[in-house]
């Protein structure tokens, strides 16, 4: 699905050649080891130094961002919520791409497949980590992206809340057909669900 | 001793200017008997101001004496060159190249703009460099335009430093640059055209505005002054907020590249 060809950005990342295959993939590593920049090189939010990214045969230098990214959508580690409640934090995607906004119908039946029970006219700031988390997840769902970049989807989550949200994102992009590439610390969450590991190492060459 | 002149207008002798000197060196001795430690700006600022505006006073009598469409012109340049400057200076290396030529491009096409159809289409001056009308006009619209744009880049750079993180993430959600600056840009505008109207609002109740006023005191009826200050206050309107748009539409993109990134600031 993904293809790296001799791809350097600053002196975080140096591969020489990688793929990613679709499915669920895991990326381990130790922290430092560039994987949130290959999540970011990814997305097209930052651009290699050198080297070139395909995504379907396609270099992805010759794809509109924009319109890439709204394909291949990544998920903060950090959940950003912006001002408002959280209708309109499911529904921020779609105000930015300027499309219908889904109903509340759907927005609940989202926020049950994330565990997050709370009133959409409810406010985000008072929000746990945690929760939070579950809902930016909610956001990126709803928008039905081909590809998932999750960056530690289960950061702020205890281990149980964690291995149930990552056998829920397990189920949803099989069912649905999709990719993901999930940055997980928990190797046995990433051995029990993914069907790749792809592990990264500090300063080395790898491929 | 001050004489009257045909227009009703008291002129002022070199002995009534002294006293207002007088009055000024009173100020400034109340300032340093209350040990303010300001005597020194007091002092700069009133001989700065007294050497510009003789200067200019001997300038602008020659200019309004010989006419000369390149000496409008190069006039107005120059009100330009000082606002632009103005403004990159009270920024000093904060500003992207980008964010510079938006400045330069928004300050001289919104004022420039605006000013040609009040002079040219409104007022109808003849000739149509005519630096009676021009320059005092221009010099209004140049000089309100640079604050406003001033507080739009001052919003901006801020909103864009400090919802860094949330333009991110729109991006993220497949937003456009445009549209992940959507609110910044929104806000931005207000803020920058509030002063505007806050002087339209108050104006005629709060108090005079300084073109009227120094059109009354030089024997104008009132009521034309007042056609006067409503034509130039929708001008400055329009050029404010023309220029104000302008520098929005080419500032945002500054801060991403080509291909929507955002750039790295610094």
């Amino acid at each position: 699905m993904f293809r790296f060809e001799q791809v350097t950005y600053k002196d975080i990342i140096d591969i020489r050649e990688m793929t990613i295959p679709s499915g669920l993939t895991a990326l381990v590593g130790p922290s430092g080891s560039g994987k949130t920049t290959l999540l970011r090189l990814m997305n097209k939010l930052v651009t290699p130094s050198y080297g070139i990214i395909y995504y379907r045969g396609m270099d992805i230098s010759e794809i509109p961002s924009v319109e890439h990214r709204r394909k291949v959508m990544m998920l903060s580690q950090n959940p950003i919520l912006f001002p408002g409640n959280i209708r309109e934090n499911l529904n921020a995607g779609f105000h930015f791409q300027k499309k219908e906004a889904p109903k509340d119908q759907k927005l609940m039946e989202m926020l049950q497949q994330v565990q997050l029970q709370k009133d959409l006219d409810g406010p985000v700031e008072s929000l746990s980590g945690g929760e939070k988390q579950r809902l930016v997840l909610a956001r990126v769902c709803l928008l039905d992206p081909e590809v998932y970049l999750l960056d530690e989807p289960s950061a702020a989550l205890d281990d149980a809340s964690e291995d149930a949200i990552v056998s829920m994102l397990s189920r949803y992009t099989k069912e649905k057909g999709k990719s993901a590439v999930m940055i997980t610390h928990a190797r046995s969450v990433a051995e029990k669900y993914c069907d790749e590991i792809i592990e990264l190492k500090k300063e080395v060459n790898h491929g | 001793m001050g004489s009257t002149s045909a227009n009703d207008i008291i002129v002022l002798g070199i002995d009534q200017i002294m006293l207002a000197y007088a009055f000024a060196l009173v100020v400034l001795f109340i300032v340093m008997m209350r040990g303010i430690k300001r005597e020194k700006e007091i002092l700069i600022s009133s001989i700065r101001m007294t050497v510009q505006l003789i200067l200019t006073g001997y300038i602008l009598t020659y200019i309004l004496e010989n006419p000369n469409p390149w000496v409008t012109g190069v006039v107005i340049l120059l009100m330009e060159i000082f606002a632009i400057g103005t403004i990159f200076k009270k920024f000093k290396g904060k500003l992207s190249i980008g964010l510079k030529v938006a400045i330069c491009i928004s300050m001289a096409g919104g004022t420039l703009t605006c000013l040609l159809y009040f002079l040219l289409v409104v007022i109808r001056i003849n000739p149509w460099y005519d630096p009676q009308y021009f320059i005092p006009i221009a010099g209004m619209f140049v000089g309100n335009t640079m604050t406003a744009v001033a507080l739009g880049v001052k919003a901006l750079v801020e909103g864009m430093t400090t919802q860094k993180s949330l333009v991110e993430e729109a991006l993220i959600l497949g937003a456009t640059p445009r549209a992940a600056t959507a609110s910044i840009i929104d806000s931005t505008f207000d803020s920058a055209i509030m002063p505007t109207m806050n002087t339209m609002i108050g104006m005629g109740i709060v108090f005079l505005p300084g073109m009227m006023t120094g059109q009354i005191l030089s024997g104008t009826a009132p009521t034309t002054a007042v056609t006067y200050q409503l034509a130039v206050m929708l001008g400055i309107l329009g050029a404010v907020a023309l220029s104000v748009i302008i520098m929005l539409q080419l500032g945002y993109r500054s801060f991403f590249n080509d291909r929507d990134q955002l750039r790295v600031q610094g």
